[in-house]
């Protein structure tokens, strides 16, 4: 699969499937933007489960932060990947160690392990690398226009609100509303 | 796995537009408030430090100016806008996220009057120092570059009309000088040019002008391209170093390919303050869904106006790129092929007296200043806005005692060249 691109219905389809997320690398301080994404995740909805060998035992918003992802107790649905991309296949080994399999392997905006994402695939699961899934839960549910983002969405349907004020769905109708080619190509360009 | 991407057409219609999520109501409401309730303190301390989106205050955003900022973004092909009270209030904004007191910049010297006075002494004021450069000469941005260089700035087709910036190679020298590339797209607007294409890092517009286009709003516009790497740099504080305003976070690392647009928005419409009315949101948005219309007529008259006037006995020289012949023309077919907007200058053979009698006797255009308007707009610098400098000043900005600026509305072409004759009559 092409892991330059990914269409918006591939990613709506991930966010709106999986339930447990366990974040690998999630940093405790405040100003981080592991810490931004965990809790925007966590408000939205999404059991969240901290990952960090640093922090285990200890809570990260109320929830327990395990060492690694065998010491869950619980079936993941997917793996949130915060580390550097050297560090990648080593953590998918782990997610391909875990019974049952989590579906997806997400790996954060800026990294990327094609050797380990086709592992993975081999195996069955989804991939995405190089997004973030708060941005991509913005751009698809439109919160992020509020900010003047680009959300290169298009629809002509009523977006339902999602729970709480200030708060949309991800189940919107839209279609593709124009691209960024130039900051992609140097994103890819300058790492 | 690509979708398909929407024509332009449809993007000055839809883009950041969608029915409102609790009434349904399909244009964009005008959000006239100045705040937005939280749902708890939770909320509020998310929204506060930029750990979710949404809004707080209107000075920060509004979801009616919001819809616009993602419009022209959308249109730019960038990343993020961020709508601001003017075009200056873009200007000085921008700037700001890049500048700290003692740095320069590299600007060219074929811009706005208003953004030539704004660069020499508010800017200075501020210790930003402009270093000019000529845009028929790319060699003087290069030799304008030195290590206190922090942005590069020009306009795409420059301000009165004549002059196409030859965007990709000051792109060029933008990057061999790590700095980042901003260009002034209010004559062309994203209809005739998209700068991004050509290596702008950031566009800048008036949407007074013609993205507004019914001559009604003052408003500015800054659009992040999303292809400036500022950590690579680390030249940038406001966007590669912890803000102390924020908790210590680190904007480029926490947005990544639309900081800009958030740090001009968290930093500096925060604490600069020059938010754009919602109200004048809603009409500039309402122009945007015209846009590649009237721009088409726009230029499409122009043509008829400029080949008019160059044949015109009265007539002594047609300053317009979109012209065979015209020294910017080979630059006007490849950065705006569908035509070199709808500003231009033009020489009366009768001089200033002359001049002076035309914009008083034509019943048609409007004697004004402001241009992409409806409406035909006459002007006649040397006795208006360039008449306080000396000769020599004026001949310099191009506003010489013979010089007229038109801006060519969306009235029938005949009428137009009626009203343009009869004052040429007189002239
Ligand atoms: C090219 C250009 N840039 C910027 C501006 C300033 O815009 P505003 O008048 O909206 O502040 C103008 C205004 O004429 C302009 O022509």
């Amino acid at each position: 699969m092409n892991h330059d691109t990914y269409a918006d219905t591939y990613i709506r389809g991930i966010l709106n499937t999986v339930k447990t997320i366990a974040m690998v690398g999630v940093s405790p301080k405040e100003n981080r933007p592991s810490y931004f994404a965990f809790k925007y995740l966590l408000e939205r909805g999404y059991a969240m489960i901290p990952v960090n060998p640093g922090q285990a035992g200890k809570e990260l918003l109320g929830r327990k932060v395990y060492a690694r992802l065998a010491d869950i107790p619980e079936p993941v649905d997917m793996v949130d990947i915060f580390r550097a991309s050297q560090h990648v296949p080593p953590v998918v080994e782990e997610a391909l160690a875990l019974q049952p399999h989590p579906q997806v392997i997400w790996m954060q905006l800026g990294i990327r392990s094609d050797e380990a994402a086709a592992k993975a695939e081999a195996a069955g699961l989804k991939v995405v690398m190089n997004r973030c899934p708060k941005i991509e839960y913005g751009r698809l549910s439109s919160e992020i226009s509020w900010m003047g983002v680009n959300s290169r969405t298009l629809s002509s349907k009523r977006a339902p609100p999602g729970k709480g004020l200030q708060r949309m769905s991800l189940n919107r109708a839209t279609m593709s509303g124009g691209s960024v080619e130039a900051s992609d190509r140097a994103q890819k360009d300058g790492g | 796995m690509t979708e398909r991407v929407p024509g332009f057409s449809t993007l000055a219609i839809h883009a950041g537009a969608q029915p409102d999520p609790t009434t349904g109501a399909r244009a964009t409401p005008i959000y006239q408030t100045t705040s937005f309730v939280f749902d708890d303190v939770d909320h509020a301390a998310s929204l506060f430090g930029l750990q979710t989106f949404g809004n707080i205050y209107t000075r920060i955003g509004n979801p009616t100016t919001a819809v616009l900022e993602e419009r022209v973004a959308a249109l730019e092909g960038g990343t993020a806008g961020l709508a601001v009270a003017s075009g200056h209030a873009a200007q000085v904004l921008a700037m700001q996220s890049l500048m700290t007191p003692g740095d320069e910049f590299v600007a060219s010297k074929n811009l706005y009057g208003g953004s030539i006075n704004q660069f020499n002494h508010a800017f200075k004021s501020f210790g930003w120092n402009v270093v000019w450069a000529d845009p028929s000469d790319i060699g003087t941005f290069e030799r304008a570059v030195t290590p206190k260089t922090k942005a590069i700035f020009a306009e795409s087709i420059a301000n009165p009309g004549g002059v196409i910036t030859d965007i990709e190679a000051v792109s060029a020298v933008a990057k061999r000088a790590g700095v980042p590339l901003i260009i002034d797209n209010t004559l062309a607007t994203p209809y005739l040019c998209k700068p991004i294409d050509y290596g702008a890092d950031i566009v800048i517009h008036s949407l007074t002008k013609f993205l507004g286009g019914h001559g009604n709003s003052i408003g500015g516009m800054i659009v992040d391209a999303g292809t400036f790497n500022w950590s690579r740099e680390g030249r940038y504080p406001m966007l590669s170093a912890p803000r102390p305003e924020y908790n210590g976070i680190v904007l480029h690392e926490t947005f990544g390919n639309f900081a800009f647009a958030i740090a001009c928005r968290v930093l500096g419409l925060r604490d600069l303050g020059a938010a754009l009315s919602p109200f004048n949101s809603f009409l500039i948005l309402t122009g945007t869904e015209t846009l590649p219309l009237r721009m088409q007529r726009h230029v499409d008259n122009t043509k008829i106006v400029t080949e008019y006037l160059a044949k015109h006995s009265k007539v002594a020289w047609v300053s317009y790129p979109g012209l065979p012949g015209d020294r910017y023309h080979a630059l006007a077919e490849k950065y705006c092929p569908k035509g070199a907007g709808s500003v231009f200058t033009f020489g009366l053979k009768g001089g200033y007296d002359a001049g002076v009698k035309l914009v008083s006797n034509v019943k048609l255009f409007s004697h004004l200043a402001n241009f992409g308007d409806t409406r035909s707009l006459i002007i006649h610098p040397a006795s208006t806005t360039h008449r306080q400098l000396t000769d020599e000043q004026r001949v310099q900005a191009g506003a010489g005692p013979d010089v007229v600026r038109l801006s060519i509305g969306l009235e029938d072409p005949a009428d137009i060249i009626a009203d343009l004759e009869e004052g040429l009559a007189t002239a």
